[in-house]
C-alpha cells in the first residue's frame, strides 16, 4: 500500500485566504518589474485565463490607484496545433484587445500551464496584433515536468507535481461561486 | 457537438438550424479577424483547396479565394473555359485528376443543378457548392441571412421579400430555405411567369404587386434578371419589367417605413434596381460582400476541421 500523498488526502491546492495571498503576491511581483504599468499590458488567454487576468488587473488597480491597467482577452482557437486532429473543430471565443501592443511589455496570463501548447498558440495569436517589446507569462498553477514544448512561466502562483490522468481545475468567485484550485484524480 | 451535421456543403437543404447558427457564430469571430491589422490565421495551413468554376463568377470566386487565403490554405484555381473540359473530359475525370494532386476540398460552381451532389458521391474530397445551375447557392444564402442578422440582431420574425426572377435563381431557393429555417417570414414577388407554380409548398407567400410586397416587408432582396438562363421570353420587354418590378428611390421614399435593400450581385443598374437605391443608406449590398468572406471562412473552417 503506497503512502498517501498530500493531494490524495486533500485535493484542494488553494482556496480562501491562501488564494488571496497568492494573487496579492503575483501582483506585487508584477509591480516589481513593471512599475506603474505605463508601458505594460495584460492579456488573458481564452477561455479560462481571462478570469485570472481580470482579477489581477482589478487588484492592481486597487494597489495603484489612478493608474491605467490595460487588460485584454485573446482567443487562440485558430492558432492551435491540433486542428484536424480532433473529433470536431473548436468553436472560437471572442478576442478583445482594444489597445496597441506594438512596443509594449505584454504579460500573458493563463490559469494552468501544462503542456505549453496553449502558450505557443497564444504567442502566435498575439503577434497578429503587433510586435511587443517583451512578452512574459504568468500562471496561477504550474503543472511541473509535463511540458511538451520549451515553455516556462515568469510568475507562478503555485507549482504542482501531477500525472497526466489528473486534472487541475481553477474555479472563480465570479463564475463558479468560489476561488479555488483543486487537483482531481481519474475524473473524480 | 460543435460540428456541422454534414461533411459537404451542397445546399441549405442539408443544414439544420443549429448548423446555421454554428456557422454564424464562427463567422462572427472571423469578421473580427478580418478587421485586425494582420487578417490571416494559420488554421488551414495543411489543407489544399481547388476552386473549380465551370461558370463565370467574380464575387463568389474572389470571396472564396480570399477566405481560403485568410485561413492559410493552399489553393489551385481552375476555370473550365481554359481547361481540358473543352477537349471532352468528364466531370468526374476532371475532378479526380485534380484530387490525384492531393487536394482536400473542392469549391465548385457548375451550370447544372445537382453537380455538387453527384460529385460528392463519386470523389473523396469534401465539396462546397458555389452555385449549381438554378438549384442552390448555399454560401450566398448564409451571407444574406448573416447580413440580416447583423442589421436587425436576429432573423427570426423578420419579413423578407425576394423580388425578381425566382424561377431561374439559385439564390432564391437557398435564401428561402435558409430564412425559413431561421424562423423568418418569406415572400416572393415577380411576374407570374418567373415564379415557379408550386413555390407555395416551401411555405412562402406569393405577391405580384411590388408596392404591396414592399409595404409588407422589412428587407427586400432584389434579384437579377438572368437573361442568360432564359431560353424563351418570360416578359414582353426589359423596360416593362423595370416599370413593374424595378425598385427606384421614388418607390422607396413612398413607403411608410424604412426597409433594407439587398442584392446578391451582379447588379444590372437601372433594371431591377436604380443606382440611387443601390448606393443609398438603406442598401447593405456592400456589407453583404464583406460578410461573404467571413461566412465562407466559417464554412471552410468547420468543414475542414472534421476528422477525415
Amino acid at each position: 500500500m503506497p503512502k498517501p500523498t498530500q493531494t490524495m488526502l486533500n485535493p484542494t491546492l488553494l482556496d480562501g485566504q491562501k488564494f488571496q495571498i497568492t494573487i496579492q503576491r503575483l501582483c506585487r511581483q508584477l509591480i516589481e518589474n513593471h512599475n506603474d504599468f505605463s508601458n505594460s499590458v495584460i492579456i488573458g488567454i481564452q477561455p479560462r485565463g481571462i478570469f485570472l487576468a481580470k482579477r489581477i488587473a482589478e487588484e492592481l488597480r486597487k494597489i495603484l490607484p489612478g493608474k491605467t491597467i490595460l487588460q485584454g482577452d485573446l482567443d487562440i482557437t485558430f492558432y492551435r496545433d491540433d486542428f484536424r486532429r480532433r473529433e470536431s473543430p473548436l468553436v472560437p471565443n471572442s478576442t478583445h484587445i482594444d489597445f496597441i501592443i506594438e512596443g509594449k511589455k505584454v504579460i500573458l496570463m493563463d490559469d494552468v500551464l501544462w503542456t505549453g501548447r496553449t502558450i505557443r498558440s497564444a504567442m502566435d495569436a498575439m503577434l497578429a496584433f503587433g510586435r511587443p517589446e517583451k512578452v512574459e507569462l504568468l500562471v496561477l498553477v504550474d503543472r511541473r515536468y509535463s511540458r511538451h514544448l520549451p515553455v516556462a512561466a515568469d510568475y507562478i502562483g503555485i507549482a504542482v507535481d501531477s500525472i497526466a490522468s489528473q486534472k487541475v481545475v481553477v474555479s472563480w468567485k465570479e463564475t463558479d461561486g468560489e476561488d479555488k484550485v483543486v487537483l482531481l484524480s481519474d475524473g473524480k | 457537438m460543435d460540428t456541422l451535421s454534414t461533411r459537404h456543403l451542397l445546399g441549405i437543404k442539408d443544414l439544420n438550424k443549429k448548423d446555421i447558427e454554428l456557422i454564424f457564430e464562427t463567422a462572427d469571430t472571423f469578421k473580427d479577424v478580418l478587421n485586425r491589422p494582420i487578417k490571416k490565421v494559420p488554421s488551414l495551413r495543411d489543407v489544399t483547396i481547388a476552386n473549380i468554376f465551370f461558370e463565370n463568377s467574380t464575387r463568389t470566386r474572389l470571396s472564396f479565394e480570399l477566405a481560403e487565403k485568410r485561413l492559410s490554405a493552399d489553393i489551385v484555381n481552375f476555370a473550365a473555359s481554359s481547361s481540358s473540359v473543352s477537349k471532352g473530359e468528364t466531370l468526374i475525370d476532371t475532378v479526380n485528376n485534380i484530387l490525384a494532386m492531393k487536394v482536400d476540398m473542392v469549391v465548385m460552381r457548375h451550370p447544372y443543378a445537382g453537380a455538387g451532389v453527384f460529385l460528392s458521391k463519386h470523389v473523396k474530397a469534401q465539396i462546397v457548392n458555389a452555385g449549381d445551375g438554378a438549384h442552390e447557392h448555399p454560401t450566398q444564402a448564409l451571407l444574406d441571412a448573416f447580413s440580416i442578422r447583423e442589421k436587425y440582431g436576429e432573423v427570426a420574425g423578420k419579413k423578407i421579400v425576394i423580388v425578381g426572377d425566382i424561377l431561374h435563381s439559385r439564390v432564391a431557393l437557398s435564401n428561402i430555405l435558409c430564412l425559413k429555417q431561421l424562423g423568418a417570414e418569406v415572400m416572393v414577388c415577380g411576374p407570374t411567369t418567373l415564379i415557379p407554380k408550386y413555390i407555395g409548398s416551401l411555405g412562402v407567400k406569393v405577391e405580384h404587386n411590388l408596392i404591396k410586397a414592399l409595404n409588407w416587408c422589412d428587407v427586400a432582396n432584389m434579384l437579377r434578371i438572368q437573361l442568360e438562363r432564359q431560353d424563351i421570353k418570360y416578359f414582353p420587354s426589359l423596360r416593362e419589367y423595370t416599370m413593374l418590378y424595378g425598385l427606384n428611390k421614388q418607390i422607396l421614399d413612398s413607403l411608410d417605413k424604412e426597409i433594407t435593400v439587398m442584392h446578391p450581385g451582379p447588379i444590372n443598374r437601372g433594371v431591377e434596381i436604380t443606382s440611387d437605391v443601390a448606393d443609398s443608406k438603406q442598401s447593405i449590398i456592400l456589407d453583404q460582400v464583406e460578410n461573404g468572406v467571413a461566412v465562407r471562412m466559417a464554412v471552410l473552417y468547420l468543414l475542414a476541421g472534421q476528422t477525415q
